[in-house]
């Protein structure tokens, strides 16, 4: 058995919430850099050099990429082997937003529902735990924004409707969102399991690493169609027209229920953050 | 697309009738901030028939939450909202004389006829480039609804700052424009 102090935790999601809304990870700007040059339009090539300069200027004045800094949700794999010592674990997770948020200058965007009477501290983060085995607790913080989560969508269609559902359902869904989820996007697919895991699948697949294929061949295949398909809508980066609507398309799927075939996708907005720790 | 235009803020209808789908623009002046809760609130007093803390004639409303500046700056990172969900307060605010809106994404049918008929513009200022757009705005002050925090009401001073004309006066919108140019 290994002992980390919940002090530890508060520590690293606190960084880790701050240097995600900072410092865009060399996926994207990679990303940023492939689509300019494969833009055909002009003012979306220039909506990329905007981007571009934007990520530089959050990098080097120490300043959030964007004013919408997410609610924090916070993906934690916890070894099995580790006891957590000196306090409560999700209070010491939030008490890491509390501080990040303070002290890296980072909107508070968390209300209440009904009286949208702002929490002043970001807090409660969303906090997804899973138990691994190993003596290691790895933790991502990955802000997201409102505007590209509120173009998410979970659906349970009939089995009948087969991969090309899945294909029709991402590209319909992507067309209707437009311009308001900031594109140039990243498409999170999951499909299979039950209503809540197809969600979070979704939400899963935007953290790995921007292009990078599914290993399974057929959905990697997947993906690249659907991708074109997405492209070919003509959207373009920030919705003014163009080839790139999409950065990527990231499927991920597990079996399901003999009557069901749910699908969910999560569109992240071209501020594709997330920032990993191993404690 | 042409060289910006560059415009200073109060707006008249002169300003805003020249102005086309697609055309770049320079901001220059006093624009506000507001977005959905600061929405709510101006629009519940118009239906009370209540004052309003700002006087709406030929101003441009920035739809934006700001970041907390950081010691030094004058505001933190800004960038644009969703404007849909000021769709349902826009027309009233432009029958105040309200002429234009800085936002992202799609406006629905009754707005962009609302715009037509009170001559106002939508312009789209890159979402995400928050840092970036900041740097356009030289000075910011709270105005109306502190209690607000990042929803309330800003008076920003813009020094060209840029956007793009999504919907003029006319009816035309770019981002159909532009998806039909590009679609495949």
């Amino acid at each position: 058995m290994r002992e980390v102090n919940a002090k530890q935790i508060t520590e690293v999601v606190k960084k880790l919430c701050i240097d995600a809304n900072l410092y865009l990870g060399e996926d994207v700007l990679a990303a940023f850099d492939r689509g300019e040059k494969m833009e055909e339009s002009p003012v979306g090539k220039e909506m990329f050099q905007q981007l571009k300069e934007n990520a530089r200027i959050a990098r080097e004045e120490k300043v959030a990429m964007c004013q919408d800094t997410g609610l924090a949700v916070v993906f934690v794999e916890l070894g099995q082997e580790v006891h957590i010592a000196g306090g409560d674990f999700n209070g010491a997770i939030n008490e890491g937003v509390r501080q990040g948020y303070q002290e890296g200058y980072l909107r508070k965007s968390s209300c209440n529902c009904f009286s949208r009477v702002n929490t002043k501290d970001n807090t409660p983060a969303i906090i997804h735990l899973e138990i691994i085995p190993g003596d290691k607790v790895k933790i991502t913080v990955a802000p997201k924004g409102g505007g590209s989560e509120n173009m998410s969508t979970v659906t349970m269609l009939s089995p009948s409707e087969g991969v090309e559902g899945i294909k029709k359902r991402v590209v319909d869904w992507v067309k209707q969102a437009g311009s308001n989820p900031c594109p140039p996007v990243v498409v999170g697919v999951g499909i299979g399991g039950t209503f809540e895991q197809t969600a979070l699948m979704a939400k899963k697949a935007l953290l790995r690493p921007l292009g990078q294929k599914n290993p399974d061949p057929q959905l990697a295949t997947l993906e690249l169609e659907i991708l074109t398909r997405v492209n070919n809508l003509g959207i373009g980066p920030q919705g003014l027209g163009g080839r790139i609507t999409a950065m990527a398309v990231h499927v991920e799927m597990i079996p399901c229920h003999i009557a069901s075939f749910p699908m969910a996708v999560n569109i992240n907005c071209h501020a594709h953050r997330h920032k990993e720790a191993v404690i | 697309m042409s060289e910006a235009i560059r415009l200073k803020t109060p707006l008249s209808d002169a300003d805003v009738e020249k102005l086309k789908a697609g055309d770049k623009v320079l901001l220059n002046g006093v624009i506000y901030t507001g977005r959905d809760a600061a929405h709510k609130r101006l629009f519940d007093l118009l239906q009370e028939k209540k004052p309003l803390p700002i006087d709406l004639k030929g101003q441009v409303i920035y739809y934006v939450g700001p970041a907390p500046a950081k010691p030094g700056q004058v505001i933190g990172s800004a960038g644009p909202t969703t404007s849909g969900r000021m769709d349902a307060y826009s027309p009233k605010l432009m029958e105040m004389g309200l002429k234009g809106m800085i936002g992202k994404g799609m406006r629905k049918k009754e707005v962009v006829e609302a715009m037509k008929k009170h001559k106002a513009v939508y312009f789209a200022a890159t979402g995400g480039a928050g840092a970036l757009l900041a740097k356009a705005i030289k000075k910011a002050q709270v105005v109306a609804y502190e209690d607000l925090g990042p929803e309330a009401i800003n008076r920003l001073e813009v020094e060209d700052f840029p956007v793009i004309v999504v919907n003029d006066t006319q009816g035309n919108d770019l981002y159909e424009e532009g998806m039909r140019k590009y679609a495949r």
